[in-house]
């Protein structure tokens, strides 16, 4: 059943397109994990991530076919994703609702209103209206050397703003008194507390924040990876994040390897997809981002040091 | 401003607060059918008509609501446990699998035999699904929300890939659709002429049964122990993986029979679009419901009832038939605050 992995498999290891593809591939789940992670740092899982990168992608893309130029279609994105993340900071923060149903029901409600609001815009079309998307920018000198050159530094400018957000984030939370607050109330909240931070307020704004970045990524698939918005495209990826979140322990430049490897994974299969195709099923191929993502969970979670009020609402004066 | 545990909980209120939410939800509603151009009463006497309005129409409602039924069950019984299955789509089309893989000619059987088999096949396929996520919780720690969330994925390319293959119907004309069921494996109508299958009377049935296993026997009590407080529950001697695992194939196998119903008795085969989100929507019923399996049955049928009212609606006065969805979860999540104001009132201190 299974023939023997022919040679081509490994050559196409060594291929630039396969790492260009794998950059291309990170990029959305790089602003995904980095969004999940700083929502569950500050201890507040948030299962909206799904619909948030719906939403986004549609915001993004929508703005920019109604004349907006693409950087305000990415703001607007955020923008919407920040208000989806405000409803579920709301829900789950000061009224301390299960993170799990408000999470999905965040992400009912965002798809839902997308998809709605997709068909109420194009009630009729077959073929997904186009809109011109951002285009690859090359790095001078460093877009120059072999393999790694086009990979990292002939992408969109979006892809530039994930790689700059993980630097950001890793910076932010690890050399700021605010990264440091909001660690702390993802921690031990009433030690935050006794030090005088507000931890219902640092957590909504982590939510909110987090769930901007989210939106971003979501955009970055209507406005450079395709340039249209259709239904399902997110499929799945948010769910992948939470993941990748687990796989890097929390922690952001351990995101960005994560989603890497995934990705090259991901656009290797595609790849072999062709060079073995038609002896497996596609949808053998298809599955292995999913299982791969099952996997590193097993593979990580003995190790998983998750912050310790993960999921564990902060009502002021009641004992854990 | 804090929440403080009320003691008691005040009868107007019990009836007010899901009230508040319902008039909510249909306000989001009559805003998005006000967007769409749509005049709003007639949207809403449409969607009415469409749920209630004729013995067809209930009917229709009763068949959608059998498959949210067993969801809503499988979901309520794992949450009760604080086992968080996300995974009941998944699960429904393991079950839709395994009644299709046996259902379609592969045994002969008479209905009496054949269907109960069809049965309990679906409920296995489904619990084995949930039951390899529960274990990897219990045994390694790993979360069962992304687990069972990821695993919806690998079922549906899993259904994919088989309708393709082994499962394909020569004679579908190349669609990925499966061989119908046999005539044995049919589940009976319960109305000449109309939709609604036996599957409802089962669903029935099963909620009667998964109220009985909560409340009175103590694989129940050690559910909702567990639930509770896993730590406690350890202490008083109850097995908290064992009791998980259980849960695990309770809620699975529950899934599972919803997927057997929509085979067996309302598609007369599978396809790849079989649940349009019946398993997410699972999660709504239950929640509606606050885990009870009685509520459960009048959650389900009340979604269903937004799902057929709002495809009438928006055939009747064109609405995006997406306002069904945008309904379901704000009813959802606006119920859950309404709930907790419920549990606990706003003291300004």
């Amino acid at each position: 059943m299974i023939p023997a992995i022919p040679w081509e498999a490994i050559e196409l290891l060594a291929e630039a397109s396969l790492w260009v593809a794998a950059v291309r591939i990170a990029t959305p789940l790089v602003f995904g994990t980095l969004g999940e992670l700083i929502c569950e740092r500050a201890g507040v899982l948030n299962l909206g991530i799904e619909g948030i990168m719906v939403i986004g992608a549609l915001v993004g893309w929508f703005s920019v076919h109604q004349g907006a130029d693409l950087w305000t279609g990415v703001m607007l994105a955020a923008l919407a994703g920040a208000a989806f993340g405000l409803l579920h900071a709301l829900l789950t923060v000061p009224l301390a609702l299960s993170q799990h149903v408000a999470g999905i029901g965040v992400t009912l409600l965002a798809t839902s209103l997308s998809y709605y609001a997709y068909r109420l815009a194009f009630p009729k079309v077959t073929t997904p209206p186009r809109i011109e998307t951002f285009k690859p920018v090359a790095v001078p000198w460093l877009s120059e050397v072999p393999v790694l050159g086009p990979a990292l530094f002939v992408q969109t400018p979006l892809t530039y703003l994930a790689l700059g957000a993980v630097v950001v984030v890793a910076w932010f939370l690890h050399r700021t008194p605010a990264g440091l607050a909001l660690r702390m109330v993802g921690e031990n909240p009433e030690a935050a507390e006794a030090q005088g931070i507000d931890v219902i307020r640092v957590r909504i704004a982590a939510v909110c924040a987090g769930s901007a970045l989210m939106a971003v990524g979501g955009a970055f698939l209507t406005m450079s990876a395709f340039d249209a918005f259709y239904f399902g495209m997110v499929n799945g990826r948010g769910w992948i994040c939470i993941a990748l979140v687990v796989f890097a322990s929390w922690n952001p430049l351990k995101a960005l390897f994560g989603a890497l490897l995934f990705a090259a994974i991901d656009a290797w299969q595609l790849r072999l997809q062709q060079v073995v195709g038609g002896d497996i099923p596609y949808q053998v191929f298809l599955m292995m981002p999913y299982a791969l993502s099952i996997l590193a969970l097993v593979v990580m979670s003995r190790r998983a040091a998750s912050p310790r009020a993960l999921m564990a609402p902060y009502v002021k004066g009641e004992r854990r | 401003m804090r929440l403080e545990p009320r003691e008691s909980v005040p009868a107007w209120l019990s009836l007010l607060a899901p009230a508040c939410a319902l008039v909510a939800t249909f306000g989001a509603a009559a805003a998005l059918i006000a967007a769409a151009g749509a005049p709003v009463r007639q949207g809403f006497e449409v969607m009415l008509a469409g749920a209630l309005g004729s013995g067809f129409a209930i009917n229709e409602m009763l068949t959608r609501a059998t498959p949210l039924i067993l969801t809503g069950l499988a979901v309520s019984v794992a949450f009760r446990a604080r086992l968080w299955n996300i995974g009941a789509e998944g699960q429904l089309y393991m079950g839709a699998l395994a009644a299709t893989a046996l259902g379609t000619g592969l045994i002969d059987l008479p209905a009496f035999l054949l269907l109960p088999l069809l049965v309990v096949a679906g409920a296995i396929a489904g619990a084995a699904m949930l039951a390899w996520p529960a274990l990897l919780k219990t045994r390694l720690g790993v979360d069962e929300v992304v687990v069972t969330l990821l695993s919806n994925f690998l079922v549906a390319l899993l259904v994919a890939m088989l309708l393709e293959g082994p499962l394909k119907d020569p004679m579908g004309l190349g669609w990925p659709q499966s061989e119908p069921v046999v005539a044995a494996g049919e589940l009976p109508k319960l109305v000449p002429g109309m939709r609604l299958h036996a599957g409802f009377v089962l669903a029935l049935a099963l909620a009667l049964a998964a109220w009985l296993v909560m409340s009175r026997t103590t694989l129940g009590l050690r559910i909702r122990a567990v639930g509770h407080n896993a730590v406690a529950a350890r202490f008083a001697g109850i097995g908290v993986g064992r009791t998980i695992l259980w849960t695990a194939l309770l809620s699975g196998g529950l899934a599972g029979i919803a997927g057997v119903g929509e085979v067996a008795g309302l598609k007369g085969n599978l396809t790849t679009d079989l649940s349009p989100g019946f398993g997410y929507a699972g999660i709504v019923v239950a929640t509606l419901a606050r885990l009870h399996p009685g509520g459960v049955v009048l959650s389900a049928i009340f979604v269903a009832g937004i799902f057929v009212g709002a495809d009438a609606m928006s055939r009747g006065v064109g609405v995006p038939s997406y306002v069904a969805d945008v309904i379901v979860a704000s009813a959802l999540l606006s119920m859950l605050v309404a709930l907790l104001f419920l549990r606990y009132r706003v003291s300004r201190r």
